[in-house]
């Protein structure tokens, strides 16, 4: 039976930048250690002589002439912005003081 | 019986209007009607964009008029795009293109999101000539089984209105089964294609990885992601997967192989063909109805000539514990980009660290976080090897069983969901409930398998689908198979009871 405390729940919001309101801690802590326990079954299987999949595909590197192409112009690039300050992203305050 | 204009299939459409019987404006028309009449019911739609739609049809006529469809099957049909696929919406100056369609991705944290630039997937079905009416709804980030974790409520299935069309594609497939659209796109992460379809009695194709291009469809699992084509035929899914496929050097995974004429290999001939049916694949759990439909189909192909021999796959069941560590832990990744800053929604926090955490708290839905997290937790440290690498080790196990199998039959025959359509809110408060949707298609995404499911008829009034599963690359087979069930079954005119209202 995997364990999830709250402190792991709110560690791994953390993790995540995810603001989780109590509700939401204590609905994923039942629910997490419900998945957690259907995917422990993986443990049991001995995979000591398995290399991992990470892609099905075999990639190699491609290479391409350096050419300049068009790409996006920055007024498009900014135009979803919630926050602009022309040529600029603007975001809010990154250091704040005592932080 | 004749179906209305609004329920027949590409190729039928397509003679109609190169012999100038029916225009594209009539058939669009047909279909935005049929839109305008269900579509706000079923809310199988989240942007309709009919006088760009209407505009595009009358030059299709245009070139209709000039002979312009030769090796064009798609010119003139109306289609539908999941609303994963960024569409267009902004010129090079940053402003509203007339028409343009916003993008969701079925979730708040990109409400009124307008791309910039088009996915290579309405770029080749505009090439194509192909009229798009609008973009489908889907459950949040293409998370889900069942098309109510989108942040703009459930869609209904046609069939029956008190059931879910399947998902996380049930906007694509209602409409296509609906009549609101002759074909559309949906996204197959661990059978977002395969099980709308079977939910709602259409065709459904998830290409081998690799096959089409990802360029401009929002992420979820990268490694497992593939776009493919709904339709009323297996034929026209075909055709549609003729414009799609191929090499697009925008996707780095999109692999540079020759593509097939998918439909010259539709002989309607299986003769000689050894079809594997794997025993795991018809568990407990699975209702009566499904495998008597699913196992008259096989005997149907049995009947036309295949080989059909069982085959074991003996790690099917570790394939939901396998794929819930790995799509999870590339979502993680892929939706840390929503951070509200470039584009999106924003809490609008005085200070950065609390506007990246409360602008995802508040935009992302229940299951998209939960998945963050359960992805975030099975890459952090400490449990990285004990879930991430494990899960990829047994990703190799489960994609050397089907290769192994693959080498000794031409297809694999299955079904592809479980149970028929269920009644909406059904399964919500359960998420391993909802998973186990899944079981038969995931293990396909997998092992980058194509996968196709096809109508094997109806259970209690609701359909059921045929899923055949092939080598990589090897769409033609597969195609050919599920087409070749498809003419001997006589399932391909079923329609759900909104098509005769």
């Amino acid at each position: 039976m995997a364990t999830i405390s709250r402190d792991d729940v709110q560690h791994v919001a953390h993790l995540a930048r995810l603001h989780l309101t109590d509700d939401e801690v204590d609905r994923m802590q039942t629910q997490l250690s419900n998945i957690l326990d259907a995917i422990e079954t993986l443990r049991h299987l001995d995979t000591s002589h398995v290399g991992p999949t990470a892609s099905v595909i075999q990639l190699e590197n491609v290479m391409r002439e350096d050419e300049v192409v068009s790409g996006l112009t920055r007024d498009a690039a900014l135009a979803n912005a919630p926050l602009r300050d022309d040529p600029f992203l603007r975001v809010p305050t990154v250091l704040q003081e005592g932080r | 019986m004749t179906l209305p204009i609004a329920d027949r299939t590409i190729t039928e459409l397509g003679e109609l209007l190169r012999t100038r019987e029916l225009s594209s404006r009539e058939l669009t028309d047909a279909c935005l009607s049929r839109i305008d009449r269900d579509a706000g019911r079923l809310n199988s739609f989240l942007a309709i964009g009919a006088e760009a739609a209407q505009r595009a049809a009358d030059d299709a006529d245009m070139a209709l008029a000039r002979g312009g469809a030769e090796g064009r099957p798609l010119l003139g049909i109306p289609y539908a795009l999941k609303d994963i696929f960024v569409t267009r919406a902004l010129d090079d100056a940053g402003q509203d293109l007339p028409g343009g369609l916003p993008t969701t991705a079925g979730s708040r944290i990109l409400e009124g999101y307008r791309s910039p630039y088009p996915s290579s997937a309405q770029e080749r079905l505009d090439m194509a000539g192909a009229i798009l009416l609008g973009k489908t709804n889907c459950d949040e980030f293409a998370m889900g089984s069942s098309n109510e974790n989108s942040a703009y409520g459930p869609v209904r299935n046609p069939w029956d209105e008190t059931t879910v069309p399947g998902g996380s594609s049930g906007g694509s497939s209602t409409a296509v089964a609906g009549g609101q659209a002759v074909f559309a796109l949906g996204t197959d992460t661990g059978g977002s294609i395969r099980q709308p379809a079977s939910l709602t009695g259409t065709v459904g194709l998830k290409p081998t990885y690799g096959r089409v291009s990802r360029w401009g469809m929002i992420a979820f699992a990268s490694s497992l992601d593939q776009c493919g084509p709904f339709g009323r035929s297996v034929r026209d899914v075909a055709l549609v997967l003729g414009a799609l496929a191929g090499h697009d050097p925008r996707d780095s995974t999109c692999v540079n192989t020759p593509v097939s004429d998918y439909a010259t290999a539709l002989t309607g001939d299986v003769k000689g063909l050894r079809l594997g049916v794997p025993r795991e694949y018809f568990v407990a759990g699975m209702q009566p109805g499904v495998e008597t439909a699913v196992r008259a189909g096989i005997e149907t192909l049995r009947g036309l000539g295949a080989e059909i021999v069982e085959v074991s796959l003996p790690s099917t069941d570790r394939g939901l514990a396998t794929y819930y560590i790995i799509a999870p832990a590339e979502a993680s990744a892929n939706l840390a980009r929503f951070d509200g800053v470039r584009y999106g929604r924003s809490a609008a926090a005085e200070a950065l660290w609390e506007n990246y955490t409360h602008t995802r708290g508040s935009g992302f839905g229940p299951e998209v976080k939960r998945r963050i997290m359960l992805g975030t937790y099975a890459l952090s440290a400490g449990y990285y090897d004990a879930y991430y690498v494990k899960a990829q080790q047994v990703r190799t196990l489960i994609k050397d069983e089907f290769d192994a199998v693959l080498e000794t039959v031409d297809a694999i025959l299955a079904p592809t969901s479980p149970n028929v359509a269920f009644k909406i809110g059904a399964k919500v408060d359960d998420p391993l409930a909802m998973y186990l949707n899944d079981a038969c298609t995931l293990p396909v995404n997998i092992a980058g398998l194509p996968g196709i499911s096809v109508s094997c008829g109806l259970s209690g009034g609701l359909p059921v689908g045929l899923q055949v599963i092939g080598r990589a690359f090897d769409e033609a087979t597969v195609l050919r198979v599920a087409d070749a069930y498809e003419r001997a079954a006589g399932f391909a005119d079923l329609r759900p009871p909104t098509a005769h209202a």
